[in-house]
């Protein structure tokens, strides 16, 4: 199983395997980590991604939430709620948002982001946008006065 | 501890190493005036945690020839500037691999648990741990 990933060649390889003994598990739930990170915007069945790493649903459940301390599911749903705050950043439209991020109702992703983010998805675009105006009006509000003088920023 | 820094070669190109492979939020990034710019940004899992990427000027900190002194030691990979820890360093280890973040140690194990070293785009080293 080892040498799938290093070709047998690898002794820094080997040396994960000794130390990691279900090392060639990882690269597959790393894999699917990343699927999530680069996919969360379209329908990604869960299912379908179990299938692919050839897991049992249940073993691949088990195995993604002892690395991520999430499963699959409930991962997916931070990645496009992290998302989502940086679109709002962006100044899209909250319906915008919601769709460009996967999500499938208006009033689940509003409701999710409440319940997460504790903050709805407009108040967090409206804070954000006060912020930096802040930040463009004073920038030297936001800089510890050690760094601004040396920095000679302080005038 | 609210505020550390990182002394980096390029705030441009720390943003992007920071950022978009380190996984790392942006916190402040206030321009202030020409080719200057104060940027920190957090581990995702710290938000109140701000790493200031410093450029390094020749001005009261770095005065004369220090400037270009201090370039040299961070390119030479001379500062080691903190310990990072996750909950599972292999998916961690293989997921930065797979972006194109260099190891100058890879997962090894130590008494506590386990330590790789990863370098970011300046030479600065950093320790990313599991303890366990």
């Amino acid at each position: 199983m080892n040498g799938k990933w290093d070709g047998g060649k690898s002794t820094v390889m080997k040396k994960y395997t000794e130390e990691y003994p279900k090392f060639y598990l990882y690269k597959r739930i790393v894999q699917t980590k990343l699927f999530i990170d680069s996919h969360y915007s379209s329908k990604i069945d869960l299912n379908d991604i179990a299938d692919e790493a050839l897991f049992s649903k249940f073993h691949f459940i088990r195995l993604f939430k002892s690395i991520y301390a999430k499963t699959p599911h409930q991962y997916l749903t931070k990645v496009r709620l992290d998302k989502a705050q940086e679109l709002l950043q962006q100044n899209l439209s909250v319906t915008d948002v919601c769709f460009e991020v996967g999500f499938e109702s208006l009033s689940s992703f509003t409701g999710l982001f409440k319940r997460m983010i504790k903050t709805s998805p407009s108040v967090y675009q409206k804070q954000f946008q006060e912020r930096q105006r802040k930040i463009k009006e004073a920038p030297l509000q936001f800089v510890p006065n050690c760094w601004a003088e040396n920095k000679g920023w302080k005038k | 501890m609210n505020h550390v820094s990182v002394f980096v070669l390029n705030q441009d190109s720390a943003y992007e190493f920071y950022v978009n492979k380190l996984g790392f939020k942006v916190h402040t990034d206030a321009p202030m005036g020409p080719g200057m710019r104060w940027i920190t940004v957090c581990p995702p899992e710290q938000p109140d945690l701000e790493i200031s990427l410093m450029s390094i000027d020749e001005g009261m900190m770095f005065k004369g020839e220090a400037a270009k002194q201090m370039r040299d030691l961070v390119a030479k990979g001379t500062f080691g500037f903190g310990v990072f820890e996750c909950n599972d360093l292999m998916a961690t280890y293989e997921e930065m691999k797979s972006k194109g973040i260099v190891f100058k140690k890879p997962p090894t194990k130590e008494f506590y648990g386990y330590e790789a070293l990863f370098v970011d785009d300046s030479g600065n080293w950093f320790s990313l741990g599991q303890r366990k």
